[in-house]
């Protein structure tokens, strides 16, 4: 992400601000800025989503593919995730500039869907043992602008919720090689996930003892440490992580304050996000994309 | 696929065209915030970003500096899902590289670099659905970008490809524009040309596909060449667009003709 240079005056007054709960834009502590959601963007995928959360821009478009099962767990299928850091975003990013950021947030999103709760892999599965869906989940990041994962985890859930499964039948067997055929437009062509319980990660930034949510890329400069907590709608915690180089005293309460407050917020975001899908896909607008 | 021809019995394409028509063009500019200049344009299905960050100081790579112009650094990238088959990587193929240098050319000879020396100006490309003449959506919507971003330009800086469908019943083969994916896929020569519509002069032409003969090559090149001029006037007009509702914009705000 961009380096954001500040002077100590301005970090003296967003601190002061963050005392008496009122921020630079005027939000309390614990709000989010204004989203926006999009859905069916990418004509090429069975599901995307485009997320736009003050600055930061973030589009997930999720591929299936028909793979083998690991042998592990043989009747389950495969969440693969793939992120990119478009150089759009940052000069930074530019050839394998970003390719760090990119592993880290794609290994984090992977441990937030590794848990069977928040994303049942067995109903992916075609052929126990043999077949089984892969969903790539792909995530363009297109602007940073703060709460990078935050917008990814959103994206990811949204993408989600607008993919669309084909239906799959066995035709024959040949000599231990399958044949697979995919459903008529007649019989119902394809068939949603259910993704109601996928998690929301949300990310904790630590100012003295205060807790911000959704902190903008100055207020981020300003913050000791962080946390980013996936939250599922159950009230479960699927996973969490402390990013850079701060650190969280053990002893005082602000850690378990932290995580009390990321399971609240992670709830209502959920709860909102569900909501917007929802109306989304009952409304059915017209897609608007990058020409509004 | 089989019996799938380019240019059916009533002189249509495979997605309704005519021979000389372009698909339709839509284009914002000034899409995100943080890039200096920044703009969005579809051609058709296929849909490009373009980013400009520029002109700005060169801190990392010293040698990367001319004393008298600015350093023009293109990347062209794919999003994985643009493409029907998943792509594996975005950028950092050979194909890639071998677009990023073309870009460089184009607009090394387009910008006024001499006026920025011992700068850099940046162009990042994103196509996030790819339907047939990428590179050209790429150097339209740079150009966009570009014009968005302020940094003075020769001229437009307008793309078109144009390729030849075989000869039917007798008839001589006819030249066809704006060639999309399934006609890229089918076969033919492709051709691609970059101009500068008002200074009338070429700056990019590549052609890939199965040879062309010398005699059709004029047909073709004319092809290309009216296409491009016709996205110039489609550019400009979005351009004058553009301004006009930045100049309302500011108005209304009350900045004003004295700020």
């Amino acid at each position: 992400m961009a380096d954001i240079l500040l002077s100590e005056a301005e970090k003296t007054f967003i601190l002061h601000g963050v005392r008496d709960n009122v921020r630079n834009d005027g939000r309390s502590c614990s709000e989010f800025r204004p989203i926006e959601l999009e859905l069916g963007l990418v004509e090429n995928a069975n599901g995307s989503a485009r997320v736009r959360l003050a600055n930061t821009d973030v589009l997930v478009a999720v591929k299936c593919e028909i793979d083998n099962p690991s042998s592990n767990f043989p009747d389950e299928g495969k969440l693969d995730f793939f992120v990119d850091c478009s150089a759009n975003a940052t000069p930074q990013f530019e050839g394998k500039g970003g390719e760090q950021l990119a592993v880290e947030l794609a290994a984090l999103m992977s441990r937030a869907y590794q848990t069977r709760e928040s994303f049942n892999l067995s109903t992916l599965s075609i052929i126990k043992g043999m077949k089984c869906w892969k969903l790539c989940i792909d995530v363009l990041i297109l602007e940073c602008g703060g709460s990078l994962i935050d917008a990814i985890s959103m994206g990811t859930k949204a993408a989600l919720a607008d993919t669309k499964i084909p239906k799959v039948s066995v035709i024959g067997s040949d000599e231990g090689s399958l044949e697979l055929e995919l459903a008529d437009e007649a019989d119902g062509r394809e068939e949603p996930l259910d993704w109601h319980h996928a998690p929301c990660l949300v990310t904790l930034n630590k100012l003295e003892d205060s807790l911000l949510v959704d902190a903008s890329a100055e207020e981020e400069a300003c913050c000791a440490a962080a946390l980013i907590v996936g939250v599922s709608p159950n009230k479960k915690i699927t996973t969490t992580s402390i990013p850079g180089h701060g650190s969280f005293l053990a002893d005082s309460k602000v850690f378990t304050r932290a995580l009390n407050l990321a399971v609240d917020v992670g709830v209502k975001l959920n709860t909102a996000l569900e909501a917007a899908i929802k109306k989304h896909q009952t409304l059915k607008p017209p897609p608007r994309g990058f020409l509004d | 696929m089989a019996g799938l021809q380019l240019l059916s019995e009533y002189g249509l394409r495979v997605d309704g065209r005519r021979p000389n028509e372009l698909r339709q063009i839509r284009c914002k500019m000034g899409v995100f915030s943080q890039p200096d200049g920044s703009a969005y344009l579809e051609q058709g299905n296929t849909k490009v970003l373009a980013a400009v960050y520029g002109p700005h100081e060169v801190r990392l790579n010293r040698s990367k500096t001319h004393h008298d112009r600015a350093y023009i650094n293109c990347q062209f990238s794919m999003a994985v899902f643009s493409t029907s088959e998943r792509k594996r990587r975005p950028r950092g193929d050979r194909k890639s590289q071998e677009m990023d240098m073309n870009l460089n050319q184009i607009f090394e000879s387009a910008i006024r670099t001499e006026l920025y020396p011992r700068s850099r100006i940046d162009i990042y490309l994103e196509v996030l659905q790819a339907d047939g003449s990428n590179f050209s959506a790429c150097v339209n919507a740079a150009t966009l970008a570009l014009i968005d971003a302020g940094i003075p330009l020769k001229d437009y800086v307008c793309s078109c490809t144009s390729t030849l469908a075989p000869s039917q019943g007798g008839a001589p083969p006819t030249p066809m524009v704006d060639v999309n994916h399934v006609e890229e896929t089918l076969g033919g020569p492709g051709l691609n040309m970059s101009t500068l519509p008002r200074l009338d002069s070429v700056v990019h032409l590549e052609l890939s596909g199965t040879r062309l003969h010398l005699s059709h090559i004029d047909p073709v090149a004319e092809k290309a060449s009216t296409g491009a001029a016709d996205i110039m006037a489609v550019l400009d007009k979005a351009v004058r667009g553009h301004v006009a509702q930045c100049l309302h914009a500011r108005e209304l705000s009350g900045q004003g003709a004295d700020a």
